[in-house]
This record gives structure tokens, C-alpha cells and sequence, in this order.
């Protein structure tokens, strides 16, 4: 019973996980935009969802039984704890410093993604309010 | 909770920009000063920003690496009366660009606004998270 309750919310947990993810990406890129060098970084969100409602993200890491079993590598920088691939934006216009964050794209997708985040909350609490509904009959 | 870490970033890009500001403050209020405690002529200081990615990559904060004194060549004054003047009558005068410090500090300011911004805007997720089931 629990657990079907549980799949009833999965979806809206793992999109409101995400947007919560990528609004702390977005974040960076902004507290960045004056650091030299600093490129600015975003999650594909389509596939990121794909990809944790299937499960085939890479987590974990593997066992070496063996001295010749190789490492399951380290987290580098180009991937979230939880497997999702961490891209680089494209370079509109470039900078002398090596920075490439432009601050209109990244306000417009902080606010885009802010938004889409209420959003999901909305749509998490009308699904409850359903349960909520069924399970009291009235 | 990575709404949670926004105001770890946020706050640090805050502490990083007013430091920024605080350097450009004491630049324009040295722009004129001949000479100081080592009896030479004070030498504009500028901030190197320096990005501290966390352990699981989706949060980057800001700090300041280093503040380095401004290499570029000092401004020579001619004012032979001056008891600072050397044999050809001139003074060594700060090399600080009055024009790149008002830039800095408008630059420094905005930027300040947007992670305040970017607070909030965290802040408003997060009570809204918590009327979830309300």
C-alpha cells in the first residue's frame, strides 16, 4: 500500500529534486559571473529526468575483489553525486577573461526553473489532495 | 537539500563582491596619497576571484584567492615645490585609474544585487516547498 502511494509521487519527487539541482547550477553560474575562467555550467533537465526514472544513472561504485580489477573512477567535474552529466553552455559572446557566463540567460533560466519548480509543488499537492480525498471517502 | 546550498553560494559570492568593493573604496580614498608608512606612494589593489566547487559538483561558490597590488606604472606629477619631489621635480603619485575603479565598484554593486536576488528567490522556493501536504 505504501509503496504504491510512493510510486503515485515518485514522478513529482524526482522532477522537484532535479529543478531543486539545477536551480543550485544556476546559482553558481550567476555567483561566478565575474571569477576569470569560470565557464558556465547547466543540466540537460529532459534527460536528466529520463534517466533517474529509469535508474540508469552510474551510482555507487563497483567492487575490485582483485588486484587487477580496475577502480570504478572518481567523480570528476563533469557529473552530478547522482550521475547526471554536467554540460558546459555555449559561448555566445566571448570574454577576455575566459568567463562565460552571460548574466540575461542565466537570470532568464533561474527564473524559468524557480517558476517550474512552484509548479511542481503545485501539481504534489493537488496529487495529495487526491489521496487525500480518496482515502477519507467524503 | 540543494536549495539548502544556494545560500552557501550566494553568501559567499556576497562576501566576495564586498571585499571587491571594499578594495575599490580604498583605492578612490588612496587616489591621491603621495606617500604612506614605507614612505612611498600607495599602489592600487585589485581582487582575484577564485570559484571552490563542492563535493557533488552542482554548487560552485566564490571566494577571494589572492589581493595583488596593481602592476601597472605609477603616475609621475610635476610639482617641484612638493617635499616629495625627486631631482627632476617629480612626484610619484599612485597608479590607481579613478575611471576603472568607478567601473568596478558599479560592476561590484550589480552583482551584489543579483545574489541577493538569487536569495530570495531561493528563499521563496523553499517556504514554498514547505506547504507541501498543507
Amino acid at each position: 500500500m505504501l509503496g504504491k502511494l510512493d510510486n503515485h509521487l515518485r514522478f513529482n519527487e524526482l522532477a522537484l529534486n532535479l529543478r531543486s539541482t539545477r536551480q543550485s547550477v544556476l546559482a553558481s553560474n550567476i555567483a561566478n559571473a565575474d571569477t576569470p575562467n569560470y565557464k558556465a555550467r547547466d543540466i540537460d533537465f529532459n534527460s536528466a529526468l529520463q534517466n533517474a526514472l529509469n535508474n540508469t544513472a552510474a551510482t555507487g561504485t563497483l567492487a575490485t575483489t582483485a588486484a587487477r580489477h580496475f577502480p570504478t573512477p572518481a567523480p570528476d567535474g563533469s557529473t552530478l553525486a547522482d550521475g547526471t552529466p554536467l554540460l558546459y553552455r555555449g559561448i555566445v559572446q566571448g570574454a577576455v577573461d575566459g568567463n562565460t557566463v552571460e548574466m540575461d540567460v542565466e537570470r532568464n533560466q533561474f527564473a524559468d526553473n524557480g517558476l517550474r519548480y512552484e509548479a511542481g509543488v503545485t501539481f504534489i499537492n493537488s496529487q495529495i489532495k487526491g489521496l487525500m480525498t480518496a482515502i477519507q471517502g467524503q | 537539500m540543494s536549495l539548502f546550498s544556494i545560500f552557501n553560494v550566494s553568501g559567499s559570492a556576497m562576501s566576495a563582491q564586498s571585499q571587491r568593493l571594499n578594495v575599490v573604496a580604498s583605492n578612490l580614498a588612496n587616489a591621491d596619497s603621495a606617500t604612506s608608512a614605507n614612505g612611498e606612494a600607495y599602489r592600487a589593489k585589485q581582487v582575484v576571484f577564485e570559484a571552490t566547487p563542492s563535493a557533488n559538483n552542482a554548487s560552485t561558490g566564490v571566494k577571494v584567492q589572492q589581493v595583488i597590488e596593481d602592476p601597472s606604472p605609477m603616475r609621475q606629477v610635476y610639482d617641484p615645490k612638493s617635499p616629495l619631489a625627486d631631482e627632476n621635480g617629480y612626484v610619484t603619485m599612485p597608479n590607481v585609474n579613478v575611471v576603472d575603479e568607478m567601473v568596478n565598484m558599479l560592476s561590484a554593486s550589480r552583482s551584489y544585487q543579483n545574489n541577493v536576488e538569487t536569495m530570495n528567490a531561493a528563499k521563496s522556493m523553499l517556504l514554498k516547498t514547505l506547504t507541501i501536504g498543507q
